[in-house]
Parts: C-alpha cells; sequence; structure tokens
C-alpha cells in the first residue's frame, strides 16, 4: 500500500510538469481515437453489408449501365430470391457542397431486399403510391430540415435538367451501422422522363441486387450470373455486397493508409513527450534513488517506482483522452453532416486507445528506469540535479 | 546587455536527452505539417499544369466531368464552325472530339481494381497537348486496336505496360506505347483512336471537345456564344480552369484534415518544449540568479530563454523538413473523388512550404517556451541565489 502511495506522491511532487504531460497525453489519444475512427467510418459501408446480397455491374466500370431486361433474368436463376435495381442519380441539391448519395430504386422489391430502412406503414404507402414520392434518412432529414411533404429540387449532373421529388417519408436505421444519410426515388419516375428526353437511355440500370437463398452459394451464383452475360454487349461482374463496397474503398486506400500512419505518429509523439517527462524526473531524483538503495531497497524496487508513476500518469491521461473522443466525435459528425453517413466510436478503438495509453506509459519509463536501478550508490548521491 | 548566443546553445548541448526529445517530437509535427502541405501542392501542381490557358473545353451544362458529359454530333458540328477556332496546318479548325470513359483496372500491386480514365483522341487531340510525348514504343495508328499508357498507368496497372494486351468493351487492346506528360493528368490515363472508342463502347456523341482559339482573350466571347446558343446545351471552360475546378475537393479535404491533425499534434509538442523549459528554468535558478546579480537584466533573461526554446523549434523544424524533402521521391495514386478516377502526383516542396513550415515550428517553439522564460525572468535575485 505504501508503495502505491508513493507513487501517487511522486507523481504529485510536480504539479505543473505532470498536468501539462495529461493534457498531452489527453490530446493525443483522443486525436489518435478521432483518426481510427475517421478510419472505420470510410468502412462502415463495408461493415453494414449482408453477405446474403449479390452486386452486379456492368465488367468495364459503373459507368455503363445494364439492360433492364438482366433482372427477368437473373431472377429466375436457381439461389436467387429477389431481384431488385438501383441508379446512382448523381444530383445537386442547392450547391455542389450539399453533397449526400441519391438512388432510383425499383421501390417494392428493393426495400424488401433492404428490411435496415424502417419505415412506418403509411410512409411506405405513401412513397409507394406517389411516381414523383422520394424518401430520405433520418440524419439528412435533419439536416436540411425536411418534413414528410416537402418538395425537393435536384440538378441532376448525369441526367440533366431539375427534377422535383415530393419527400414521402422518413426512414430510420435499423443499426447504428444503417446508412441515414441517402435519398431514394422511383427508378420507374426516372426512367419514364430519360425515356421521352434520350431513347437511347432509357430501360437502363445501373446495379442490379439480388437476394440469396443461401449466402453460401454466393460464389457459385455469382459465376452463374456473369457466365450468362458472356459475350453479351454488357457483361457484368457480380460480386458480394462487401465486396462491392470494399471496392470503394480501396480507391481512396492511400489516404486512408496516410491516415493511418499518422495515427501512429501522434502516438510516437506522445510518447516522445512523456518519455522527455521520465527522463528528467528520473534525474532530478538521482540522490533520492540512491538513498532508497542505501536503505536496501533493490534496484528492482527503484525501477518499479518509475514505471508505476508513468503509467499512472499515461492512464490518468488515457481514460481523460477516450472520455473526451465521444463529444468530440459528436462535434466531428455535426460538423461533417453527411460527408460520412456513419461515424460512431467503436469498442475496438476505445481498446486499442487505452493499449496505446499503457504502451507510451511503458515505453516512457524504460531507459530512465534501466538507469536509475543501475546507478550506484555513491555515485547517486553525489549527483545534483 | 544580452546574454551571449553561445551560452543557449551550449544549455541545449548540456541535456541532450531531453534536447532531442523535445526536438524530436516537434520535428514529427513539422514533418506531418509540411508532407500534408506538399501532398495538397503537388495535386494542384498535376491538375493546373494538364491544361493549356488557350485551350477551351466545351462539356455538356452540369454535367461537372467529361465522364459525365455528352455531345451529340450535330452539337459538335455547331461548336466546330465557330470563327474564333485556330486553323490548323491541314486548313481546317483544331477541334479535338473526344470520349471519355472509365474501366476499371486491377492494380498491378495488391490487384484491387481502380478507375482508370481511357480517352478517344484524334490526331488534333495530340496538336492541342504539346506536353504529352511518347517515351516507350509508338504512338497507336489510327484505325486499329492500338493503345498507349500514361507513364503512371503503365507502371501502376495490370496490362497496361508496353507490349501487354488490356481487355475492354469486348476486344483485345495492344498496348504499344507509354507516354509521358510532364507531370500532368494525362499520365494516369490511357488513349486510343477516338472513332474506334466511339464504335467499341457504342457511343454516339462525344463527351468533350477541345479546341484552341485565335486569341487568348476572345475566351469570354466565345463562351458567351456557346452558352447562349439555344441549339447547344453546352458549356465552356478554360482548360487551366476545368482540371483546377476538378482538384478542389481532394485538395480542399488534404488541407483541411492536414490542418486539423497539425493543430492538435502542434498542441503535443508545445507542451513538451513548455515541459522541458520549464524543467530548464527549474535548475537553472541558482545561475539564473549569478547572470541578475552580475547585471543581465530581466528583458535578456527573458530574451535568452525565449531564444533557447525558439532554437529547439528552429532545430525540430529543420529535422522535419529534411524529412519531408525526402518525399519527393515518392508519388502517391489515388481515386479523385470528383471524377471518380485515379490520379497520380508527387509530393511537390515549394519555398512557400519551407517558409510555412518553419514558421510553424518556430510559433510552437515560441508559445511552449514563453510561460517558462517569463517564469525566469520574474525570479528575484535574492531568492533565486538562495535557491542553489
Amino acid at each position: 500500500m505504501y508503495f502505491l502511495r508513493l507513487v501517487v506522491k511522486n507523481a504529485l511532487r510536480h504539479k505543473l510538469r505532470t498536468t501539462l504531460t495529461i493534457v498531452g497525453i489527453v490530446v493525443a489519444i483522443s486525436a489518435f481515437g478521432l483518426l481510427r475512427t475517421v478510419i472505420d467510418a470510410w468502412y462502415a459501408g463495408a461493415n453494414a453489408s449482408s453477405s446474403a446480397r449479390l452486386v452486379t455491374r456492368n465488367a468495364v466500370s459503373l459507368v455503363f449501365s445494364l439492360p433492364l431486361t438482366y433482372a427477368q433474368r437473373i431472377r429466375q436463376m436457381p439461389g436467387v430470391t429477389a431481384v431488385s435495381w438501383a441508379n446512382w442519380f448523381g444530383g445537386v441539391y442547392v450547391s455542389e457542397r450539399n453533397f449526400f448519395p441519391q438512388f432510383a430504386i425499383d421501390a417494392p422489391t428493393y426495400l424488401e431486399i433492404y428490411p435496415e430502412f424502417l419505415l412506418s406503414a403509411e410512409e411506405r404507402k405513401a412513397f409507394l403510391t406517389d411516381r414523383q414520392g422520394a424518401i430520405v434518412g433520418r440524419k439528412l432529414a435533419l439536416q436540411y430540415g425536411w418534413k414528410t411533404g416537402d418538395q425537393i429540387p435536384l440538378r441532376g449532373t448525369i441526367f440533366p435538367g431539375t427534377w422535383t421529388f415530393n419527400l414521402r417519408g422518413i426512414y430510420d436505421g435499423a443499426t447504428k451501422t444503417t446508412a441515414e444519410s441517402q435519398m431514394f426515388f422511383h427508378w420507374a419516375y426516372l426512367n419514364e422522363s430519360v425515356k421521352k428526353r434520350l431513347p437511347r437511355r432509357g430501360d437502363q440500370i445501373g446495379v442490379l441486387i439480388e437476394q440469396l437463398k443461401d449466402p453460401d452459394q454466393a460464389a457459385a451464383v455469382s459465376q452463374a450470373i456473369d457466365s450468362t452475360f458472356r459475350n453479351s454487349l454488357a457483361e457484368t461482374l457480380t460480386e458480394t455486397e462487401n465486396a462491392f463496397q470494399l471496392g470503394f474503398v480501396s480507391m481512396s486506400e492511400a489516404i486512408l493508409l496516410a491516415i493511418q500512419a499518422v495515427s501512429f505518429v501522434v502516438i510516437v509523439i506522445i510518447m516522445a513527450v512523456m518519455a522527455n517527462t521520465m527522463a528528467m524526473t528520473a534525474r532530478e531524483r538521482g540522490s533520492e534513488y540512491a538513498t532508497l538503495k542505501a536503505l536496501g531497497f533493490g534496484g528492482g524496487f527503484v525501477a518499479l517506482l518509475i514505471f508505476g508513476e508513468s503509467l499512472l500518469i499515461a492512464a490518468i491521461g488515457g481514460v481523460a483522452g477516450i472520455a473526451l473522443t465521444f463529444p468530440l466525435a459528436n462535434a466531428f459528425r455535426e460538423a461533417l453532416g453527411t460527408f460520412f453517413p456513419i461515424f460512431y466510436v467503436s469498442d475496438e478503438t476505445v481498446g486499442l486507445q487505452l493499449g496505446a495509453a499503457l504502451v507510451v506509459g511503458v515505453v516512457a519509463a524504460i531507459f530512465p528506469a534501466w538507469r536509475a536501478s543501475r546507478l550506484p550508490v555513491v555515485e547517486g548521491l553525489r549527483a545534483i540535479a | 546587455m544580452r546574454v551571449p548566443f553561445i551560452y543557449i546553445i551550449r544549455n541545449l548541448v548540456a541535456r541532450r536527452l531531453t534536447t532531442a526529445l523535445t526536438a524530436g517530437g516537434m520535428a514529427l509535427v513539422v514533418y506531418v505539417f509540411a508532407t500534408v502541405l506538399m501532398l495538397s501542392a503537388g495535386l494542384k501542381a498535376t491538375l493546373i499544369a494538364t491544361g493549356q490557358d488557350d485551350n477551351v473545353l466545351v462539356i455538356r451544362r452540369g454535367s461537372q466531368t467529361e465522364v459525365q458529359s455528352g455531345i451529340d454530333r450535330m452539337q459538335a458540328g455547331v461548336v466546330e464552325s465557330l470563327p474564333d477556332i485556330l486553323v490548323g496546318q491541314d486548313g481546317l479548325p483544331l477541334v479535338s472530339k473526344e470520349p471519355v470513359v472509365l474501366i476499371n483496372l486491377p492494380k498491378r500491386g495488391s490487384g484491387k481494381p481502380s478507375n482508370v480514365v481511357i480517352r478517344g483522341v484524334t490526331p488534333r487531340g495530340l496538336t492541342l497537348r504539346p506536353q504529352v510525348h511518347i517515351i516507350e514504343g509508338r504512338m497507336f495508328r489510327p484505325g486499329t486496336a492500338e493503345v498507349v499508357a500514361g507513364a503512371s498507368i503503365a507502371t501502376g496497372f495490370r496490362g497496361a505496360a508496353l507490349g501487354e494486351t488490356l481487355r475492354f468493351a469486348s476486344r483485345d487492346w495492344t498496348v504499344v506505347g507509354v507516354f509521358d506528360a510532364a507531370r500532368t493528368g494525362f499520365a494516369s490515363e490511357i488513349w486510343g483512336d477516338a472513332e474506334q472508342m466511339m464504335q467499341a463502347f457504342r457511343r454516339v456523341g462525344f463527351s468533350a471537345l477541345i479546341f484552341k482559339l485565335t486569341e487568348s482573350d476572345r475566351f469570354d466571347a466565345v463562351k458567351q456564344t456557346i452558352e447562349s446558343d439555344p441549339r447547344l446545351t453546352l458549356e465552356a471552360k478554360r482548360e487551366t480552369r476545368f482540371y483546377a475546378d476538378q482538384s478542389e475537393a481532394l485538395s480542399t479535404f488534404i488541407n483541411y484534415l492536414g490542418t486539423t491533425i497539425s493543430v492538435i499534434f502542434s498542441i503535443g509538442a508545445i507542451i513538451g518544449a513548455m515541459i522541458t523549459m520549464y524543467a530548464s528554468v527549474a535548475s537553472r535558478t541558482a545561475e539564473i540568479g549569478t547572470l541578475r546579480a552580475l547585471g543581465f537584466s530581466r528583458g535578456s533573461i527573458l530574451t535568452a530563454f525565449l531564444g533557447e526554446s525558439l532554437l529547439l523549434g528552429l532545430l525540430g523544424g529543420v529535422i522535419g523538413l529534411t524529412g519531408a524533402a525526402f518525399m519527393q521521391a515518392l508519388s502517391i495514386s489515388t481515386t479523385n473523388f470528383q471524377t471518380f478516377a485515379e490520379i497520380a502526383f508527387r509530393f511537390v516542396l515549394t519555398p512557400g512550404i519551407v517558409a510555412a513550415a518553419l514558421l510553424f515550428a518556430l510559433a510552437m517553439g515560441f508559445v511552449g517556451g514563453f510561460l517558462p522564460a517569463a517564469r525566469a525572468a520574474r525570479l528575484k535575485i535574492v531568492d533565486a541565489l538562495r535557491a542553489a
């Protein structure tokens, strides 16, 4: 018990220095947590995907579409229980800054395949019966202050012109990994207008989504789909929803790697600061440690004292840093709006933060502890700080 | 009377470990700060160099990128007959009508797919871009399934090096040449014959029109003509402006992220400097008293300690910048959010970045050293002398 008291008393000796060090650790640990959360947010789409869904797109790239007839062909294939489709709309709401994903969907089948978008029965009915209707996620509705019944104008970038939709419902996500910042409207409405203006681009869909009877059949079914359309005008590429989403993530891999590297750099920086603190502390107390040794305490005890102090400071800073991460992440989410549809601090991040704080505490103490434990008594007693 | 400079330096040397740790922390912050600025400068340099000031790029109104745009042959014909277009040596206007699409290609190392721009060009399109020249192999022959790849694509993607074949749009395309585009965005593209591409991708319209003006300052008039013509639903931009706009989102993102990270990191480094300087003041209380007794004023004590801290910052800044300068050897390839296509760019160190990074380092030293220096200056001579 007296050992712990000694450690605490030691840590409190230089109040200013200890406070500054703790503040440094708090900043570093919360920054580390925030950066990890940003990386997690990138992968959120892939993590939220279901293994029982496949996505089929044009093999050349997403810029090319597929003919609508493919949906009927795929629906008859064994192992497929339902088929839906969606087009990326890429509209601009008021100005380019307000980015959020919009999809033209085949609503009845789409909502069935994606049960995680929760709509009340009335809203669902209102959406399905209004050809110009649209639904948006709760978060998106909050951000722009939309209410059911509002009209939302979008300026098309891929489909020219201004498009107006009637907001018929606001959906909630079934879990916190469900993206609540998307907008959906009827593909039939888009197709009808496109056919009138650009007949060549009618009856074309961006991606097909298939629901599988058994997730284990994913590989076999995707192969069957792709071989059906091989050597046709629009060859397909079918992958699991997870792989499809990861494809997007890997495109920004260079940036993600940089953020990841930087999140470790901040830990190294704070390690340098903390090691500096411990080195100074140990140097100043050279004569004290020598006295302890002269009284009969071993070198191990002195080393333990230093480790204890370092770990105590790191732990206080670490816990405070973790506590600060949550309000910070909230503020970050508010500021970024819908840029990251899903943004929350995962348990894994908290674990990593705790681990990082402990590593900082241990590493910072290694050198001073080693030096203090080996310091000859005579030399230590003679030392002045 | 000023405290000699050598005294300041020797104080730092006397505490080697502490000096190294503090300066090391600052160096890492400066390194991150400088690399982020270099990245964003590199991206801008790449995309701005891609355009030529007297070239005009025409795309469908509201489409933002070439890939999303579509221009039919009738509209192209109208634009082609504008009077302000420079006439080439063959007596025809210098207009290139180009289909631009994205294809999915696997990267050489990881095999992960990314989007690459495929551009159909005409002989006139090559005249319009004098910065592009073949470094390996030869140019594609019009009317064949031959393509040439930009240097970044040839090294970065499977099947895109000289002599290899790529398969897209139900055809095999042979890479017969690799072109260098003097660090422009074109280095991240694959070029083939425009008419061949149109047929392979079953396009009836072009994606973009590029033409050269007779005189650069006729741009506003041409823009006016194109955008007010009711037959055309097109918009015209200077090529330089167009590519600069395309880098905006990515470069803003990099800047925001980098600045936020640098500011957060600098708090850590400033605290490190503060701890070091406070310790330096505390362990030298008697020394400070002696200096004051010798006749050095409070002002010169303050300056001496601030000088020590600024020197620490400068040391960190120089080390960090040196590390960042080595990053110039690397290039980075990622997807531009706006065009959804791969773009390769380098880290570029400009004199502005050097100045900004050093100022940043000095600022960290100043903020970290000010309070401890003030404490040293406020010490009373008698108390300080007694402290020993």
